[in-house]
C-alpha cells in the first residue's frame, strides 16, 4: 500500500469537506473492495475518509410505505434485520448470498452502490426496484445513476446517504455465484411494483442493466413461459477466462427463470 | 503516524502505527500474536480471520486505523474465552482435533476463527449452512469432510 492519511470525520458536512477539499482522497466505507485494491498498489489515494461513524448514514426503517437504509449499512445488517425480512425479503435473501461472512460483517450497501462493481449484486436491486439514491446533495433515480463499469451519476466528493426502496408486490434475485470469488458471474432481480415488471441484471454486461424484452413479456404474461423463447443479445456482454458472451447471455435467461420459480412457490418472494 | 488503542484478547493495548498499516500486521508484529495467520494476501483465503467486536472478519482487510477502539479476539484468545484458566481446548478446537480437520494446519487458526463465529449465529447448521459459513475460507488440504464433520461435532458440545 501506498501511504495515505487516514481521517475519521464526525459530521456528513466534514467528510464532503474533506473530499472536496483534497483533491486525491476517497471516502472509506466498509473497504471491501477499496483495501484490496489499495494492497495491490492499484490506486493512490492522499487521504481516506472514513464514513462509517457517521450517525447520517445509518439506520434501517420504514417510512411512508417505503423501506429507507442508510448507507453505511453492512450487508449482514440487510441480510438479519427484521424490517428488510419482512417488508422486502428478496433484499434480504440477496444480502444474505453477498461474498463471504466476513465481507457482509464489514461491507456496506452504499460502498457497494457507488463502486457500481459490474459483478456486485445490490445494483440489480436498487435498479428492478427502481429505487431512489439520495445523496448529501440530492435524489436520483436508479435509472439515471448507473452509468456502465465503475462509473455512476456521483460527483466528485458527491456521498451517498440512503437508498430508498419502494415496497413490491413480488420480487426474487437469483445468482449464478463465480465458485471462488462469490460475485456474480450473471445476476437477475426480478420486481413486480405498483403493477409493472422490472427485469434488471447484473455480472452479464459492463454495468448493471434492464432487459427489456424479458419485461415486455413478463408485463403480457407474468410466467416462466412467456420468457423461456427469449434470447439474449450476447454482443455487448462480459467475455473472460470464465465465460464467453454467449455463456452469460443463457446464464441471463437461465436466472431469470430460477427467480421466477422462487416467486412461483412464495407470495412475497424469498 | 497514529496511535490505535484497541483491546486484544481483553487485554487494553496501544500501538503507534502508520495509517496504511493492517490489523493483520499489528498482531502479527506489534504484538506478537502470530496465531493469525496470512496466507493470500488478497483478502480472499480467511487465514487471518479474527473476531472484532464479536463478528468475524478478515484482518489483512481491516486498517489497524479502523479498528481503534474495538476488540479483538484472535485464536490465541479463543481457549482463554471459554476456560479462563487456559487449561482446556475451545470446543471447537478439540472438535478440529479429534475430527482431523486439518493437515498441514495452515488455515486452521482462521477455520476456527470462522467456525465459532458461525456457530454463535447458527447453533445447529445443516450442512448446507456450514458450506455457506465457511465461504470465506479456503483449506488446500483437507476436502473440508472433515472439518464440516467437525463444525456438526463442535455445534453439539457447544449447545450441550
Amino acid at each position: 500500500m501506498y501511504e495515505f492519511t487516514y481521517i475519521k470525520p464526525g459530521s456528513l458536512p466534514e467528510a464532503s469537506d474533506l473530499l472536496t477539499r483534497h483533491e486525491g482522497a476517497k471516502p472509506l466505507s466498509g473497504g471491501m473492495t477499496l483495501i484490496p485494491t489499495l494492497k495491490q498498489r492499484l490506486s493512490q489515494p492522499s487521504h481516506l475518509v472514513d464514513l462509517t461513524g457517521l450517525a447520517a448514514l445509518k439506520g434501517i426503517a420504514l417510512v411512508e410505505g417505503r423501506l429507507e437504509i442508510g448507507a453505511a449499512t453492512r450487508h449482514v445488517e440487510v441480510a438479519t434485520s427484521t424490517v428488510v425480512r419482512e417488508s422486502l425479503p428478496a433484499l434480504a435473501a440477496l444480502a444474505a448470498g453477498i461474498g463471504d461472512p466476513q465481507v457482509r460483517n464489514r461491507g456496506t450497501m452504499g460502498g457497494s452502490v457507488a463502486n457500481n462493481d459490474p459483478a456486485a449484486d445490490y445494483p440489480s436491486a436498487v435498479l428492478g426496484l427502481a429505487a431512489t439514491v439520495h445523496t448529501d446533495r440530492r435524489s436520483i433515480a436508479a435509472d439515471d445513476f448507473f452509468q456502465g463499469m465503475f462509473a455512476t451519476a456521483l460527483e466528485p466528493g458527491e456521498l451517498i446517504t440512503r437508498i430508498s426502496f419502494p415496497l413490491p408486490e413480488r420480487a426474487a434475485y437469483a445468482k449464478f455465484p463465480h465458485p471462488a470469488s462469490g460475485y456474480a458471474m450473471t445476476g437477475v432481480f426480478i420486481a413486480v411494483t405498483g403493477g409493472v415488471v422490472r427485469v434488471a441484471v447484473t455480472g452479464a454486461g459492463p454495468g448493471v442493466f434492464r432487459w427489456t424484452d424479458a419485461e415486455a413479456a413478463l408485463q403480457a404474461s407474468f410466467s416462466p413461459a412467456a420468457i423461456a423463447g427469449l434470447e439474449v443479445d450476447a454482443t455487448d456482454l462480459n467475455a473472460d477466462i470464465h465465460a464467453p458472451a454467449a455463456y452469460r447471455a443463457n446464464l441471463v435467461r437461465v436466472m431469470a427463470l430460477r427467480a421466477l420459480e422462487t416467486l412461483q412457490t412464495s407470495s412475497k418472494g424469498q | 503516524m497514529s496511535q490505535v488503542s484497541l483491546t486484544v484478547n481483553g487485554k487494553a493495548v496501544s500501538v503507534d502505527v502508520e495509517d496504511r498499516t493492517l490489523l493483520s500486521s499489528v498482531l502479527r508484529e506489534n504484538l506478537g500474536l502470530t496465531g493469525t495467520h496470512i496466507g493470500c494476501d488478497t483478502s480472499q483465503c480467511g487465514a487471518c480471520t479474527v473476531h472484532l467486536d464479536g463478528r468475524v472478519v478478515k484482518s489483512c482487510t481491516v486498517l489497524a486505523v479502523q479498528a481503534a477502539g474495538s476488540d479483538v479476539m484472535t485464536i490465541e484468545g479463543l481457549a482463554p474465552s471459554h476456560d479462563p484458566s487456559g487449561a482446556t481446548l475451545h470446543p471447537v478446537q478439540q472438535a478440529f482435533s479429534e475430527c482431523h480437520a486439518l493437515q498441514c494446519g495452515f488455515c486452521t487458526p482462521g477455520m476456527i476463527m470462522a467456525v465459532t463465529g458461525l456457530l454463535k449465529d447458527t447453533p445447529d447448521p445443516d450442512e448446507q449452512q456450514i458450506i455457506h459459513g465457511l465461504e470465506g475460507n479456503l483449506c488446500r488440504c483437507t476436502g473440508y469432510v472433515n472439518i464440516v464433520k467437525a463444525v456438526k461435532q463442535a455445534a453439539s458440545a457447544l449447545r450441550a
